[in-house]
């Protein structure tokens, strides 16, 4: 179950004892639901998605090791933690995508509205949960407009006025006046934070109850990355978002609820203000003030 | 204090010589060594355009257009035209084609899609195995085994079921065009195949992972986010699957039947362009005779240019397309 060259010794799903390095204060984290026992205040709102004791694996090695973690509706739940914790692999679970890459398993449970999303065709629940991933990725061969069709026509729905929802779909992302007059252009034409923007205006255009993002401003220069942002901020009022991010700064400015995971599990999961100025945890305190990561 | 290595007007290199124009002279004569052996390949089909229109040029004399548009093949009347083993060609490469595609994209998308892990790359290897088969084996096979299935089993069910068509209409030996043409299929399969798989391979995971976020099915995922990417190095294997049969020598004398004829039916027998240099080029004693042999030779490598430039046409055009 646990991998050989892990720091962290095998054994229990949560509460696990923090390993061998000696700088960092060892204070296991309370038992089952993990960090969430240590909240400092409640959390009221209520969960659109949750992960319960959710472990995920690429063949023989663990990747991630009994999340149980809330995902509140209408607001944005950031993932900080360094690379290899486990941060992507826990959203591509979200939609079921983890399972796609060959040799990739996962156990435990994923709720999405109270249901449980491994028993849901995942094509269905991939059209509920939408994905923004990390290198803008619009479909090559297809122009502006067809990208932000693209979901609706794979899912053979009839669009009434698909023009009417292009502009829409390409107003929300804040796109529309840059591409108005060339959106028959292919998508590869455009920038890389323009091309971000469209992949994220075809997710919204399924009118997804979820979107999961991917660090998805890792490729785009500071200017792209903060219209993104403002975008963020703006799409939590319909969506709730779950966003990955290497960067801890963008986590501040973005996400109301802020989740810290280190080495295939959940250390600390709090809201955003909490997470980075009081942490319960001396791990969160030692990686967002940059002591380790 | 660390002392640089590279050299400055006030202070010599450390090794003399080693820098500047030493290493640049490295690159020049690897640039020329690198020249060179390109231009062997330009120079190379020079040659051979040339010695073939050399050695074509009496019967290019001789019977100007004709050759191409007689029908009659006749050694001892010294009467030839081409047309014949231009139909061959065209019609056996064409079916085999179609008859070729469809599989070889099956196994394919198979391969590098569908199957599980483990069985990818052994069963990838065995597709590669096949194209490495020398095509007289192919040739024996298909006389053995292929050429009495198609007469017994294949042809009659054909004209059972189709036989109101022309093409599946006539007398059945077993050897003929469909015969080699079949064969045709077999040899250019794993090689459309496997150049296949590795085009579908190298198409970036994050094409199919943005249509199955979308909530695309496997089978959408693949016609949304992979085809469309791998589109012209599809056509680029088709191409070289296409190559392949145009010029296929061996197994296809052995089976087609070897009759300079045309006919509207697959189960005649027919003959190629490359077969006919095969079969002849031996008893060609008069100089008329060598030389229409050689102009064969000459159309098909035209034909074969021809085609290529054609393909690449079709890549360019739908390369474009999908970027408007």
């Amino acid at each position: 179950m646990s991998t050989t060259n892990s720091v962290v010794a095998s054994g229990s799903v949560s509460g696990a004892p923090w390993g061998s390095d000696a700088h960092l204060q060892v204070v296991p984290p309370p038992p089952s639901l993990g960090a969430l026992g240590a909240m400092v205040e409640p959390l009221h709102e209520s969960a659109k998605m949750s992960a319960v004791g959710l472990r995920a694996s690429f063949g023989a090695r663990e990747i991630l090791k009994g999340i149980s973690i809330p995902l509140y509706e209408k607001h944005v739940t950031a993932i900080i933690g360094p690379s290899g914790c486990g941060k992507s692999t826990f959203i591509r679970c979200l939609n079921r995508m983890h399972e796609v890459v060959s040799g990739a398993t996962s156990v435990g449970q994923v709720h999405l509205d109270g249901q449980d999303i491994f028993s849901m065709d995942p094509v269905r629940l991939r059209r509920r949960v939408g994905m923004v991933f990390q290198k803008p990725n619009p479909f090559p061969t297809m122009s502006i407009r067809d990208n932000v069709l693209a979901g609706l026509r794979l899912n053979g729905l009839k669009v009434a006025e698909p023009d009417a929802l292009v502009e829409r779909a390409l107003r929300q992302v804040a796109l529309w006046d840059e591409v108005k007059d060339g959106i028959h252009r292919s998508g590869l034409s455009l920038s890389g934070g323009q091309q971000q923007r469209l992949c994220i205006a075809r997710t919204l255009a399924m009118e997804p109850e979820v979107i999961l993002m991917d660090e998805p401003c890792s490729a785009l220069d500071p200017i792209a990355t903060a219209r993104v942002e403002e975008l963020i901020h703006e799409l939590k009022k319909d969506y709730t978002i779950v966003i990955v991010t290497h960067n801890m700064q963008q986590a501040a400015r973005v996400a109301d609820y802020t989740a810290f995971f280190y080495m295939g599990e959940l250390i600390e999961h709090d809201r955003t203000d909490v997470i980075f100025t009081r942490p319960a945890q001396q791990r969160t305190e030692d990686y967002i003030t940059g002591r380790f990561g | 204090m660390r002392q640089s290595i590279w050299p400055t007007p006030e202070r010599p290199p450390l090794v003399p010589g080693r820098f500047r124009g030493d290493t640049h002279r490295g690159d020049r004569v690897f640039s020329w060594i690198t020249a060179a052996s390109a231009s062997i390949v330009i120079l190379t089909v020079l040659a051979m355009t040339g010695q073939m229109l050399a050695s074509s040029w009496l019967s290019l004399e001789t019977f100007h257009w004709s050759f191409i548009t007689s029908l009659e093949w006749n050694p001892v009347t010294e009467q030839f035209g081409a047309l014949p083993f231009i139909f061959g060609t065209i019609v056996s490469s064409t079916v085999a084609l179609a008859l070729a595609v469809p599989v070889s994209f099956g196994v394919a998308l198979f391969l590098s899609e569908l199957a599980p892990e483990w069985l990818r790359n052994p069963f990838g290897f065995l597709v590669e195995l096949l194209a490495a088969v020398p095509s007289v084996v192919y040739g024996l096979w298909g006389i053995f085994a292929l050429a009495p299935l198609m007469r017994e089993t294949v042809e009659p069910a054909l004209r059972a079921s189709l036989g109101f068509l022309p093409l599946f209409s006539g007398p059945n030996q077993g050897y003929g065009m469909l015969t080699a043409s079949v064969v045709l299929a077999i040899m250019i399969t794993p090689t459309i195949a496997s150049v296949s798989r590795e085009v579908l391979r190298a198409v970036p995971r994050a094409y199919r992972e943005a249509a199955l976020g979308l909530g695309a099915t496997q089978w959408e995922a693949i016609r949304t986010g992979v085809f469309p990417v791998a589109r012209s190095g599809l056509v680029g294997a088709v191409v070289l699957g296409l190559g392949r049969a145009l010029g296929e020598t061996m197994a296809v004398t052995m089976l087609i039947g070897n009759r300079a004829d045309i006919s509207a039916s697959l189960f005649a027998p027919g003959y190629t362009m490359a077969s006919v240099i095969a079969n002849e080029f031996t008893e060609a004693t008069e100089d008329l005779y060598l030389s229409a042999l050689a102009e064969i030779g000459l159309l098909l490598f035209i034909i074969t240019v021809l085609l290529n430039i054609f393909a690449r046409f079709l890549v360019w055009r739908v390369g474009r397309q999908g970027g408007a």
